[in-house]
């Protein structure tokens, strides 16, 4: 039986693997596919606790998982917007090139 | 069902691995894409459909695209990153410190979390709910969206060249 | 000859009630524990089946009429008349060389029409083909079709970026730049629809366009912000299904095939099934949303899944025959016509609608004439204001190069 085990075991690993791809990886686009694989598992868990917890407030794990890909996806779209600017003075989108703010 | 959790698990895992770990970042954005479509298969196995659809609406319908369109932008003349090792080696390490510490909790937690009753999320109801107790916020998210289309065509638009 | 008609759609009615009845039966044969699959292996089974023949059919029907269209007759070499050339087209197909570049990326190469064709075909499951004949009756019926359209985009560009072709890569790029400007036109013209049902499950769309004044239908379309709501969708239809004139994507006379440019054989034959397809699938969705569904035309003549696809396939004719009709759009045009005309366009069919509903309650005599002439005004006047906007705002410039520098 699937119970909420499971989707804490795999919402974490999800979590984590996100977690390792924003700590190593420079190139900054796939960085922020580590931040929206971090946000993902956040929404899974939100479903899975909704689903296999007592709901006091009914929908309130859906309401905010809505909400959530919401603001991912203008986050994600700010955030591009970012990188195409910086390309532009940098001609690079390595970030470890970027520190002139660094000292 | 068992065996459509532990499909879509494995689909989770090994399109997100892929996607922090594939050498160009264009594979890196479709893994992305598998990862997520995986992630709403299991939102509809747990009974949210409009999550599921939405998420694959908006995810793979539309930030996995955008990210396609920004790497070709913003391709780079020499070819993908050789990964240093020392780099993944301590990223690698964080993220199994923290996994390990979040899987500890989850599976010596005693609390008895029985599958209730399937909670109902109709669209009528979610309709409901963002009309009346989450209308503010779904101003604000409104709000939001609109500011940060607005910002990001004003941050991404090049400088008026003169001819 | 009315008569044998008339007795020849009763019998056809008669037929589905059987058919229903004969597939309950065949199914009681079997131990309860198989039964859901085997519903499931048939339901798939039938309905590939049905539009795999539906689309040798209008591959034919495309090419004839587009031939009489151009004054030449179409292919009739085959068979009588032609009607065994998807057949021949068929194995064309299947025994091709499989060509793939050398410096293509094999694995998203490969991908690219799979990842086309499952989507679509899995939206074909939340059409309502019937009274009882919906595969699968999801609350979330129509946001479960876009969001299967909207999972095939992407296919466009893998097809595009993977094989390593100048020609290719622009017509990705195009591809989807055109199918994310119109998916917004499209899903808020449906929107309108949802809003005066009430309800996103299809079936239960259908079932309330299942109304007659005196005998006629009272279907969407013919209520002023479902004409022009079933207008603006299908305009926006063939621009997501890169149809003609919206084709830029494959435009043969600009970039050879596009993003389709690398491929032959059967991927090649998965890629024009996968487009038909699509063509299938939004007609399915106009008919169901606007065109009433399974309802017969008049109230005395029995509903069936006949008129389901009687209606779908006057769709495709009409997208075929626009495609022999209009010359291709440029790009700049599309996105024109996608961000500044039908989205504005929509949404003001989403106040019209609302307007009509809820002046629904004058029912003076003259109540339906006042109705229909002030919801077409709200729509017409700002049409036609808009399209001579834009009309008049082009001017004369030099060209700029964006991507040139």
């Amino acid at each position: 039986m699937i119970s909420i085990t499971h989707y804490l075991i795999l919402s974490s690993a999800l979590f984590c693997i996100g977690l390792a791809g924003v700590l190593s990886r420079r190139n900054a686009i796939v960085v922020l596919i580590g931040i929206e694989l971090m946000l993902n598992a956040g929404n899974l868990n939100f479903i899975a606790f909704w689903r296999f917890g007592a709901n006091p407030q009914p929908l309130a794990g859906v309401m905010f998982v809505i909400f959530s890909i919401a603001i991912a996806a203008a986050e994600a779209a700010v955030g591009l917007a970012l990188i195409v600017a910086m390309y532009r003075h940098y001609k690079t989108t390595d970030l470890d090139r970027l520190s002139s703010l660094k000292g | 069902m068992q065996i459509t959790f532990y499909i879509f698990g494995l689909l989770v895992i090994v399109g997100a691995a892929g996607a922090v770990s594939l050498r160009k970042p264009i594979h890196c954005a479709l893994s992305l894409a598998v990862s997520l479509a995986a992630v709403a298969g299991h939102f509809l196995l747990l009974g949210a459909e409009f999550a599921g659809f939405a998420q694959i609406l908006v995810y793979v319908g539309a930030v996995a695209i955008l990210m396609v369109f920004v790497i070709l932008l913003t391709r780079e003349n020499t070819p993908g990153e050789g990964l240093g090792v020392g780099r993944w080696m301590i990223g690698a390490g964080v993220a199994a410190g923290v996994f390990g510490v979040i899987a500890a909790c989850a599976l010596a937690s005693k609390a008895v979390w029985v599958a209730s009753a399937q909670p109902e999320a109709t669209a009528r109801g979610i309709g409901e709910q963002l009309m009346g107790a989450y209308v503010l916020p779904m101003e604000a998210l409104g709000l939001l969206l609109t500011v940060a289309g607005i910002g990001a065509v004003v941050v991404a638009m090049p400088d008026k060249k003169v001819l | 000859m009315i008569n044998t008609g008339l007795a020849a759609i009763f019998l056809w009615a008669g037929l589905e009630q059987g058919l229903g009845k004969l597939l309950d039966h065949g199914l009681s044969l079997l131990p309860p524990a198989w039964r859901t699959w085997a519903t499931i292996v048939v339901l798939v089974g039938v309905m590939l089946g049905v539009f795999a023949s539906l689309f040798a059919l209008s591959t034919l029907l495309e090419r004839k009429g587009l031939g009489r269209m151009q004054n030449r007759l179409g292919p009739n070499r085959v068979g009588p008349y032609g009607l065994l050339q998807p057949v021949a087209d068929g194995i064309k197909m299947l025994t091709k060389e499989d060509i793939v570049p050398r410096g293509a990326d094999g694995v998203v190469h490969f991908l690219a029409p799979l990842v086309l064709f499952a989507p679509l075909t899995l939206s074909f499951a939340v059409l309502p083909y019937g009274r009882h004949w919906v595969p699968l009756n999801l609350d979330a019926g129509l946001l479960f079709f876009f969001a299967a359209g909207s999972a095939s985009e992407l296919a466009a560009f893998m097809a595009g970026w993977s094989s390593r072709n100048k020609y290719s890569m622009l017509g990705g790029m195009r591809a989807i730049a055109q199918m994310i400007s119109f998916e917004m036109p499209l899903v808020v013209a449906s929107l309108s629809v949802v809003m005066i049902s009430g309800t996103m499950s299809l079936a239960a769309i259908v079932e309330r366009q299942e109304a007659w004044l005196w005998i006629f239908p009272k279907w969407n379309v013919f209520t002023p912000w479902g004409l022009a709501g079933f207008g603006l969708f299908i305009v926006a239809a063939m621009a997501e299904t890169n149809r003609s004139p919206f084709d830029l994507p494959e435009g043969e006379s600009e970039i050879i095939g596009g993003f389709m440019t690398e491929y032959s054989g059967f991927k090649y034959a998965v890629f024009f099934m996968g487009e038909y397809f699509g063509m299938f699938a939004v007609s399915g969705l106009a008919v169901t949303l606007f065109l009433g569904g399974w309802n017969a035309p008049l109230s005395f003549l029995p509903a069936s899944f006949l008129w389901f696809f009687a209606k779908l396939m006057a769709l495709v004719l009409v997208f075929i025959w626009v495609r022999g009709t209009l010359p291709r759009v440029r790009v700049d045009q599309l996105m024109n016509l996608a961000w500044k005309y039908l989205f504005p366009m929509t949404l003001l069919n989403l106040f019209v609608a609302a307007l009509w509903h809820y002046t629904a309650v004058w029912r003076a005599p003259g109540g339906l004439a006042l109705r229909w002439v002030l919801c077409f005004a709200a729509i017409a006047v700002p049409c036609a204001v808009l399209a001579r906007a834009m009309m008049r705002s082009h001017k004369w410039a030099p060209r700029v190069y964006r991507f040139g520098d």
